[in-house]
């Protein structure tokens, strides 16, 4: 029988290839955001689960803004990655150092 | 027994297609591989009857978000073999640090549990139950403020993003008809009194 | 119009008209300042009238809050009114001298630019001086108490590109400070013991402090109500110009003449007199206290008066005989007979106001010249003057009669009769004082009015009586320094009429006094067989044969006695001790303090240490931060899965 435990745990299984994504591709800010997504549906899976398996609405709205915000966010986030490949011919994150201490 | 098996099947499938965005050598093919992870996810929803997430996710999400990706990655001329400088070195830390997570959600949901004992199985719903419906009734009533801040979220998302990538190129030639409508004879023509000379 | 409203009219006549003359400038020029501000102490001073009037009909003691400023564990902090028949005495007198002095500056001050400013600043010392009297808590005390201070700072640095003016107030100040430590620390330990700053319920809770010890110094136990009554006395020191807090008085007079008579003659400096009064219940109980007292006062009372002597500026010997008297009142709170200080207060107030006024005449007739060396012989220009100050000084001297003779009779009388540790010495000191007083007195009538005239021609031809605004004042403060003390002396002093806002002791020396009290007539005849009036009268002879029959002899008399004349002349070195040991040693120790304590040590280490070590820290630790928004994020997350494993393992 398929239980929470297993949606939790293909959640978290997820969420951890996002993490070891942003560790492994930490020049490529297209990547970094792509991982991000996946974290973000890593999280959704959460709150789907928990919402079904508990017996309450409540999560599933709480998704559907998640995903209103990440929709939000993925445009603004590309806008900048354009702008910022217009101006410096690069989108390697390693050359964006400005905030050097 | 058949959910088992596709809740297994898909599970896989998702598993290494998230894989396959983090390590394919091309961007493109990390876009597909993301779109992957979405059906995916979308089946493994529809399997807890979460229907209508599951078909925004494909619509909004494949269909918007994830050809805007694609766009832009095909768009931009990115110079992949200097991005991936140093993968092979970063690719031992990032597996322990999500090889301890693992372990740490592991341990806590199937050893520890913390004395709760979690829903093995779902409920049945009822005859006749509709989630689209039941998410309307409550998103419409209970959620209508936050509902429209969130169209106000997306509102501010397309000007923001038309904002930043909007240019004024220099030397384009335009035509503005409101400022062809809008001009004054006294603009364009000037009448100059000139006197007469007369014989000296 | 209710009580309430009527104390409220007195006390915020004079502040509304000190603002507006003050901020109001060209708006209502200098006309428009001395009529506002006359106006706003007239009404003051009916007022006042009225309410002693209302207090002699019997009228009940009003004591109420009007506002409560704050609340703070229980301590009410309140602007509120005690009006009873002590301070319905003191207002009458302080609006009365003020009125008066208010007419008189119109004069005096004429052609002076700061016209506005001064009557600005005499106004809102009314206000402060009666929200002083009006009190009935010891916080609004304190209030007017530092708020005459200000304003007699302002008005003695009121010439303020004279650099002796703003010494001389920096002086007041500092030495202000001084008692007003003393006054706050006593507040401080009334709060502590009686936990109220309303005078009524710290009377009530008296009990509260009596039998508790305090230890100042380790080991060495001292009673409660001693250390408060001490510590407010030192205020009172600090105000009322006492031994050895009185150097600032003499320098005061730096200021214009009409302050020196209202702040510095007749109001300000009894606040300190009228403060102990006001607290009697509070040293009733302590005797030692009261030993202070005495002694403190008498000694003030013969020694600053033995300085009038040598002094050659009119306004610096009436300044000392302010201080003598102001020790003779001191000393009858000392032996217990408050209300005969404050009736010599009362008494003062008049004809030391008229003296100063006097003075103020003959400087104006004399073209700002202060030194009586070139004077002489002014009676025949100056008669109004010169009998309305021949009047001050009978009264001063206590000649038969007169308001002076009544009030410093019963000071000397009440002294002798207590019984007081220190009285035997205090009755020595102001009978001594008694013939000193006669003799500054009339050694400055007879420089000044008498004699050879000795001013120079110019000075000469322009002398002439001044004008009525300034002679009215004198001839109004004259009245009362004549007849006050006869019809008043009875039911002042004996009739009761302090009973209820002054505590005396059933047995002390105003009641034993009482008891041979047969009215003023036989008191003035009772006189001749005391040795006060002789002593006075031998007081004058000396002066009249040493200053008008052989005016070469003071000079020999004090080159013969050299070293006693230039310890006089010194004024006992107090200044020199000051101004050498004192204030150079403490501000030997602040530069200390500021080179060692303050540029080394806190600049040094603390402050600039601090960022220098910062600047350390941060030059070793500023590599963590790389720029790079993805190490943010590794440290974020490897911090959450190690602190996530810690609390599974953990538990």
């Amino acid at each position: 029988m398929i239980g929470l435990a297993h949606y939790l745990m293909l959640a978290g299984l997820l969420f951890a290839i996002a993490v070891a994504g942003i560790f492994i591709n930490r020049r490529n800010v297209i990547l970094l955001l792509m991982c991000i997504e996946l974290m973000l549906l890593a999280v959704n899976f959460n709150f789907v689960a928990f919402s079904r398996f508990l017996g309450n609405l409540d999560g599933q709205v709480f998704v559907f803004f998640i995903l209103t915000v990440a929709a939000a966010e993925a445009a603004i986030g590309l806008a900048i990655l354009v702008v910022l490949f217009r101006q410096r011919r690069s989108i390697n994150v390693e050359e964006l150092d400005a905030m050097k201490g | 027994m058949l959910v088992e098996i596709l809740f297994w099947s898909f599970s896989a499938v998702l598993t290494g297609a998230a894989l396959g965005v983090i390590l394919a050598r091309n961007p493109v093919h990390s876009v597909l591989f993301l779109v992957l992870c979405f059906f995916n996810a979308a089946v493994l929803w529809l399997l807890i009857e979460a229907e209508f997430l599951a078909i925004v996710l494909v619509l909004v999400y494949v269909g918007a978000v994830m050809v805007l990706f694609l766009f832009v990655v095909m768009m931009l001329d990115v110079n992949i073999e200097q991005l991936r400088e140093g993968f092979a070195r970063n690719a031992p830390l990032g597996a322990v640090i999500a090889a301890i997570m693992v372990v740490e959600l592991w341990y806590v949901l199937w050893v520890r549990r913390l004395g709760i004992e979690l829903p093995g199985a779902t409920a049945p719903l009822p005859e006749g139950y509709s989630n689209t419906g039941e998410i309307g009734a409550v998103l419409y009533t209970e959620y209508v403020w936050p509902f429209q801040l969130a169209a106000f979220v997306l509102l501010i998302a397309i000007v923001a993003a038309i904002a930043l990538t909007m240019r004024q190129r220099p030397g384009l030639k335009v035509q503005d008809v409101a400022k062809q409508v809008a001009v004054r004879p006294q603009d364009r023509v000037r009448i100059v009194n000139i006197p007469v000379e007369r014989e000296p | 119009m209710a009580f309430g409203d009527l104390c409220l009219l007195i006390v915020l006549a004079p502040l509304a008209a000190a603002v507006v003359a003050g901020l109001g400038g060209r708006f209502i020029g200098r006309a428009g300042a001395h009529w506002l501000c006359t106006a706003g102490v007239a009404v003051s001073f009916a007022g006042s009238a009225w309410v002693l009037k209302l207090m002699l009909d019997g009228a009940p003691v009003y004591n109420e809050g009007v506002y409560t400023w704050g609340v703070s564990d229980g301590l009410h902090m309140e602007v509120g009114f005690l009006v009873d028949r002590l301070s319905a005495l003191m207002m009458t007198v302080v609006t009365f001298v003020s009125l008066a002095v208010h007419v008189y500056t119109i004069g005096y001050m004429k052609d002076d630019p700061g016209y506005q400013r001064f009557f600005a600043y005499i106004s809102l010392f009314t206000f402060s001086m009666l929200m002083l009297v009006m009190s009935n808590n010891f916080l609004q005390l304190f209030f007017g108490w530092e708020a005459v201070g200000l304003v007699s700072y302002l008005l003695i640095g009121f010439w303020y590109k004279r650099p002796t003016a703003i010494f001389a107030n920096l002086k007041a100040f500092v030495v202000n400070r001084i008692g007003d430590f003393g006054f706050i620390v006593g507040i401080a330990v009334i709060v502590a013991y009686m936990g109220s700053l309303d005078y009524a319920e710290v009377f009530a809770r008296i009990p509260n402090a009596i039998g508790h010890d305090l230890y100042l110094t380790p080991g060495e136990p001292s009673k409660v109500i001693t250390v408060i009554c001490v510590a407010l006395f030192l205020g009172a020191m600090g105000k009322s110009a006492q031994v050895p807090l009185h150097v600032w008085l003499p320098d005061s007079m730096e200021g214009p003449t009409p302050i020196s008579a209202l702040i510095h003659a007749a109001t300000m400096v009894t606040a300190g007199i009228f403060m102990v009064a006001r607290m009697s219940p509070l040293f009733e109980m302590s005797p030692d206290a009261l030993h202070f007292v005495i002694v403190i006062g008498a000694t003030t009372a013969l020694f600053m008066g033995l300085l009038g002597l040598v002094n050659n500026d009119i306004k610096r010997v009436v300044a000392y005989s302010t201080l003598s008297q102001l020790g003779y009142m001191t000393a009858a709170l000392g032996a217990g007979a408050y209300g005969a200080g404050i009736f010599h207060l009362t008494t003062h107030a008049f004809f030391k106001a008229l003296l100063f006024l006097a003075a103020g005449s003959v400087i104006i007739a004399m073209h700002h010249e202060q030194d009586m060396r070139r004077m002489g012989g002014l009676r025949k220009y100056l008669p109004v003057t010169y009998w309305t100050c021949l009047v001050g000084s009978l009264a001063l001297i206590g000649f038969p009669g007169l308001s002076g003779f009544f009030s410093k009779d019963a000071i000397i009388e009440a002294v002798h009769l207590s019984g007081r540790e220190g009285a035997g010495y205090a009755y020595w000191c102001l009978l001594i004082g008694v013939f000193v007083t006669a003799l500054y007195s009339f050694r400055l009538l007879f420089m000044t009015f008498h004699g050879r005239e000795r001013m120079d021609e110019h000075t000469r031809e322009h002398l002439h009586e001044s004008p009525w605004v300034v002679t009215l004042p004198l001839i109004a403060l004259a009245i009362p320094s004549v007849a006050i003390g006869w019809l008043t002396v009875g039911p002042v002093l004996f009739g009761g009429f302090f009973d209820g806002a002054i505590a005396h002791a059933p047995d002390g020396p105003l009641a034993r006094l009482g008891e041979e009290w047969h009215g003023p007539a036989a008191f003035v005849l009772h006189a001749a067989s005391s040795p006060a009036l002789w002593l006075a009268l031998a007081g004058i002879v000396t002066a009249w044969y040493l200053y008008l029959k052989r005016p070469e002899l003071p000079d020999r008399i004090a080159a013969r006695f050299g070293r006693l004349y230039r310890l006089l002349v010194n004024k006992y070195y107090f200044d020199w001790f000051y101004e050498n040991v004192v204030a150079s040693g403490i501000r030997g120790f602040g530069t200390g303090l500021w080179r060692r304590g303050d540029e080394t040590a806190i600049d040094g280490w603390l402050v600039n240490g601090t960022a220098r070590a910062v600047g350390a820290l941060a030059a070793v630790v500023r590599h963590v931060q790389t720029g790079y928004l993805y190490h943010y994020a590794f440290a974020m997350i490897i911090g959450l899965s190690l602190l996530l494993g810690w609390l599974l393992l953990r538990s």
